[in-house]
């Protein structure tokens, strides 16, 4: 023990809901307008507890359509976003597992030349060339299509190298033995690897869901068709402040909704994910 | 890397095909096409291209726009990491000092991270855009003439604000597996030492987080040139007058709004040189320096 610090803890702990505070407020903020009316919103200042507008915005947005978006539903929107998200996180999972496992467990020509064109890949993020992809999509037929929204950016190394990594600290003794008791590669990669990387995969699932929830750039381009829209693509779409008809209540509303499901799965695997993210920088 | 390994001859390739084919359609074929494209020049038609070599560089390097825009990536890119980071590391020092509630803290503090750049730019702007946001009613009220969507700097505080406030959570995680990391036993040898708590911060806490903190810097930067396209399109669109217009947005700008895909193609050529530099420094410098309880 140091010292006993009375005073610093209470600076501390002062400090930490100031922090937090203002880490929530923004968030905070949005849920107390969707709960209000448009006229109330329009209106600084807020109030700062819900209004009693929660039932009817949210059912609203979800479930009615919102007409500066195609008349497209929240729902619809949202669905969207969870196919891509799951697509691009599971998509990275199965073919990094694949391809990590094959360059760590086999050898064969090629084997270094393999691992570092994927190993380039690490260092471009999708921002940066997207004019020559968006090509690359037209000519192949993916505009408006959830092949499109997944496809390009399952493309990275970030997961088979995590995955290199891990596999490479499994002891030689575990495969031999695998071997002189007759399991051929697959049977060691279902039955022995699958099971010793579950901790590994659910860290890396975390954060792959939150990066394909998150995309915003990539979207934007390939879906033209209000009813393939991620939420986020569609809330800018939504939001117009030179135009007196924008539904600032629905916006609201559709905001907390891009929010909520990437939030609750951080949170609720919490542990796997700040694991996953000290883990996958290193 | 374990000795044993499976005689197999064909199935390495078949494990490794999906990942390859992805890659060299998504990754390899556009990233030559850029490379191409950035050395042609099409008529506005598209009916004709030319080899024009370098000229697209030279063309972009001499563009007072670019240049603007570059000085605009660096002030924005430094503000953001600069934000993100001290509010991060003061936090993250609290929450070494608290007994209790850290996990509390912790839940409540990684929400932002979570939150998509686009949705997050636009949650700050509702409450500091003009026409209804509390905190530009409140900013009006006490006087002070707010306008981010005409004044360039209070828009781009507005940008860097929003950008930053994403990234604390991450900069969080990150100082507080750094400090656990520490051993106890030389911050109480210094406390036996007679060092108060400032002082032992300074000379023993901070370098020895130092190579995080560094880490942290290359990560930051990054994410403020190349994951904030979302927040500069949703907040102020590089507006007003550019004064937010960032080389990433600055890349989709001229490709896909002004049609001028030599430019463009140049652009990105030049961006994948600096990602490619960044990458080298962190890897350089940061692998292996870095540890982690």
């Amino acid at each position: 023990m140091i010292e006993r610090d009375r005073g610093g803890r209470f600076f501390a702990h002062l400090l930490l809901i100031v922090g937090v505070l203002i880490v929530a407020f923004p968030i905070y903020y949005t849920f107390i307008a969707s709960t209000q009316t448009i006229q109330t919103i329009l209106r600084p200042p807020l109030p700062l507890t819900p209004g009693g507008e929660f039932a009817e915005n949210y059912g609203q947005a979800l479930f009615g359509g919102v007409g500066r978006i195609g008349g497209v539903d929240v729902g619809t929107l949202l669905f969207n976003t969870s196919v891509m998200a799951l697509g691009i996180a599971l998509g990275k999972i199965a073919i990094s597992l694949l391809s990590a496992f094959a360059i760590v467990f086999f050898r064969f020509p090629f084997r270094m030349f393999f691992f570092w064109m994927i190993f380039v890949t690490l260092m471009l993020p999708v921002e940066v060339r997207i004019l020559p992809t968006y090509k690359v999509m037209v000519d192949l037929g993916l505009i408006d299509t959830y092949a499109g929204l997944i496809l390009p950016l399952v493309a990275s190394a970030t997961a088979t190298l995590l995955f290199r990594q891990f596999f490479m600290t499994i002891p030689s003794e575990l495969v031999e033995a695998a071997r002189i008791d007759g399991a051929g590669p697959m049977k060691f990669f279902r039955d022995i690897l699958i099971p010793l990387s579950r901790t590994n995969i659910a860290a890396l699932f975390v954060i792959l869901f939150i990066y394909g929830w998150t995309q915003y750039l990539w979207p934007l381009l390939v879906t033209n068709d209000n009813r393939m829209n991620t939420i986020v693509i569609a809330l800018k779409k939504m939001v117009s402040f030179a135009d007196a008809d924008t539904p600032w209540n629905l916006v609201m509303v559709t905001a907390i909704l891009a929010i909520v499901p990437p939030v609750l799965v951080v949170v609720l695997m919490q542990r796997w994910f700040v694991r996953g993210l000290v883990e996958s920088e290193k | 890397m374990p000795k044993a390994a499976f005689p197999n001859k064909l199935l390495p390739y078949l494990l490794l095909a999906p990942q390859v084919l992805v890659t060299l359609v998504f990754f390899y074929w556009p990233a030559s096409q850029a490379l191409y494209q950035s050395v042609l020049k099409e008529d506005a038609f598209g009916l004709k291209t030319e080899f024009v070599g370098l000229a697209n560089f030279s063309a972009i390097l001499s563009n007072p726009n670019y240049l603007s825009s570059l000085q605009t990536t660096l002030i924005f890119s430094i503000s953001t990491a600069l934000l993100a980071m001290a509010p991060a590391l003061l936090l993250a020092t609290a929450a070494e000092k608290v007994v209790r509630g850290k996990g509390f803290y912790r839940t409540l503090m990684i929400w932002p991270y979570a939150v998509a750049p686009a949705v997050a730019g636009l949650l700050w702007l509702f409450m500091f855009n003009p026409t209804m946001g509390t905190f530009a009613y409140m900013l009006r009220a006490a006087g002070v003439p707010w306008d981010p969507l005409l004044n360039g700097d209070q828009a781009m505080l507005l940008v860097v604000v929003a950008a930053a406030w994403k990234q604390i959570s991450y900069n969080f995680l990150f100082f507080v597996a750094a400090l656990q990391s520490i051993p106890r036993s030389l911050v109480e040898a210094a406390a036996i030492d007679g060092a108060g708590s400032t002082k032992r911060f300074w000379t023993i806490v901070f370098p020895l987080i130092a190579p995080t903190s560094f880490f942290l810097l290359v990560v930051n930067t990054v994410y403020a040139f190349f994951d904030t396209f979302g927040i500069i399109d949703a907040v102020t669109a590089g507006g007003p007058a550019r004064a937010t217009e960032t080389l990433v947005y600055k890349v989709y700008i001229d490709g896909f709004v002004n049609l001028d895909l030599g430019g463009s193609a140049a652009q990105s050529v030049i961006l994948m040189a600096i990602v490619i530099a960044l990458t080298a420094i962190q890897f350089r410098y940061v692998e292996r320096k870095v540890h982690y309880a």
